[in-house]
């Protein structure tokens, strides 16, 4: 778990009927670390008994060390975080935030960058903007959203020909054989979004000869909900239920049991916890495990992955 | 004689996993003297790897230019040295798309000096294949006067710039595709160990 701040939220705006944009500033004006283009920081909410902690990444000046901008799109079937930060937050909330971790960082040998953004999926970019703007280095955004209440970054993006958006409501749809054909040596992918467009434009990488080095991704992901299960742990042989709107590790936190983390959305590795007995299906989310370790069912990335049949046992 | 196996060393020394048919998708193909035979095995795997690509040898003395010109490759060309083929390559290289298959097969001073020229266009690694053929001659940076000797086979061996007596080592630098050398005699100059043929 990350180093934490105690910030204050000055600024509640909605971009679009489901999108809000959120500024964080330290209560006495103190300068906040600053952080590179991709980067999230996971915030905490005391939402009545549990404690949620949701990652959301930064869309503000990276080198703006006076407050940290996220943009949350309210999730109506989530687990309930986003609600929480819809309907409670507001001006003069204070909430602790970790500092700045980035898993989805601009490629510094990359020559050309290519940016693929679907829905809130938008939301690395902006700050990745900013960056390639202080570098100026050559680069072109392609946004797809499925409508204009969804599309929050249309307020936030600069004018630029580099830009182009998709409105699928609208009837425009990014084609990505074109995007991914006639690039210039040196370029490099970089796609944030819903599963079906990061595999999507994966895919077509693998079919046009792109090499897996030059493709980037970052799954929009928490967890999702789904149906109450029970772990034990095999060191004290107690047992935890999980309710349907918790993720595992929200549970294991909940029960005072230590898991590290980071990223909360299956991506950093961080929370990976050996499976000591499974009888019964794990629902693999993460994007951390390889097939192979998914189907063993001996390890269990808690941020993500939920459980469904008649026994878990977890290796603490 | 197939791909050369090197013997498991520091992680920086390069291991070469062979060359794969990509198919008929664009490329250009690099070889140097028994690099040839390295191409000709991979035209047999699948002969649709010749319709888009650019095909450069460098014979230094092989006898396969021949055969490698009759492959059929979209382009082929000859060049006397691996210095004088550097500006066909480099534009090549520089006008390439993403997509475009790097096929490198020969020695280690063409295949490092060509990947370093790759990475500094911004390819990843990733996207590089390469295959050791013939001399286990190694591409050697003296790091005292930064001069290249090329085909080095022997260790210690004489810098060709700085005339220093030099260590070899499995130490490779990806950026400038050359392995470093270290003054063998600097605390008791002259006490040189015997020399050896490297191996692979
Ligand atoms: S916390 Fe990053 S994978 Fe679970």
């Amino acid at each position: 778990m990350s180093k934490q701040m105690m910030l204050e939220v000055t600024e509640v705006e909605p971009l679009t009927p489901l999108v809000t944009r959120f500024r964080f500033e330290h209560p006495e004006k103190a300068p906040l670390p600053i952080f590179s283009g991709g980067a999230h920081v996971v915030v905490e909410m005391p939402d009545g008994e549990m404690l949620r902690r949701n990652a959301y990444s930064l869309i503000s000046d990276p080198n703006d060390a006076s407050g940290y901008e996220i943009a949350v799109r309210r999730e109506e079937t989530g687990r309930g975080g986003s609600r929480y930060m819809h309907s409670e937050v507001t001006p003069g909330t204070r909430m602790r935030i970790s500092v700045p971790t980035n898993l989805f960082a601009l490629d510094p040998r990359a020559r050309k960058h290519v940016l693929i953004a679907g829905g809130i999926g938008i939301t690395p970019f902006l700050s990745h903007l900013r960056q390639l703007d202080l570098l100026q280095q050559p680069f072109e955004l392609h946004y797809a959203a499925r409508s204009r209440d969804e599309a929050a970054g249309l307020k936030l993006l600069p004018k630029s020909a580099r830009i182009h958006v998709q409105i699928s409501d609208e009837g425009n749809r990014m084609d990505l054989g074109e995007i991914l054909t006639d690039q210039p040596i040196g370029t490099h992918v970089y796609v944030c979004g819903p599963e079906g467009l990061i595999s999507a434009v994966l895919d077509a990488a693998a079919r046009h000869g792109w090499p897996k080095g030059a493709l980037h991704s970052e799954a929009f992901a928490s967890p999702p909900p789904g149906k109450p299960f029970t772990v034990t742990l095999a060191k004290s042989g107690r047992t935890i239920e999980v309710s349907a709107s918790q993720s595992l590790l929200e549970a294991l936190e909940a029960a005072k049991v230590e898991i590290d983390w980071s990223c909360r959305g299956g991506a950093c590795g961080r929370c990976e916890t050996k499976v000591a007995a499974c009888d019964g299906q794990i629902e693999h989310n993460d994007h951390w495990l390889s097939r192979d370790e998914r189907a063993e069912q001996k390890k269990i990335m808690p941020c993500m992955s939920r459980f469904t049949g008649a026994a878990l046992v977890l290796d603490l | 004689m197939p791909n050369t196996s090197f013997s498991p060393s520091i992680e920086s020394r390069p291991t070469y996993a062979g060359l794969v048919p990509q198919g008929s998708a664009p490329s250009i193909m690099i070889a140097d003297a028994e690099g040839a035979e390295a191409i000709m095995d991979l035209a047999e795997r699948d002969a649709a790897v010749l319709d888009q690509a650019h095909l450069i040898y460098i014979p230094k003395g092989a006898k396969f230019g021949s055969k490698l010109a009759e492959l059929g490759a979209k382009g082929y060309h000859e060049e006397a040295s691996l210095d004088a083929a550097m500006a066909l390559i480099n534009r090549l290289l520089g006008s390439a798309h993403m997509g475009t298959q790097l096929y490198l097969a020969g020695s280690e001073g063409m295949m490092g000096r060509v990947s370093a020229l790759a990475l500094s266009l911004g390819l990843p690694l990733d996207a590089i294949q390469m295959e050791h053929r013939g001399s286990i001659g190694r591409p050697m940076q003296c790091v005292h006067c930064k001069g290249v000797t090329q085909d080095v086979t022997t260790d210690p061996f004489t810098c060709s710039h700085c005339g220093l007596t030099l260590f070899v080592r499995d130490h490779f630098s990806r950026r400038l595709g050359v392995f470093q050398a270290v003054c063998v005699d600097a605390e008791t100059p002259g006490v040189v160990p015997e020399i050896q043929e490297i191996t692979a």
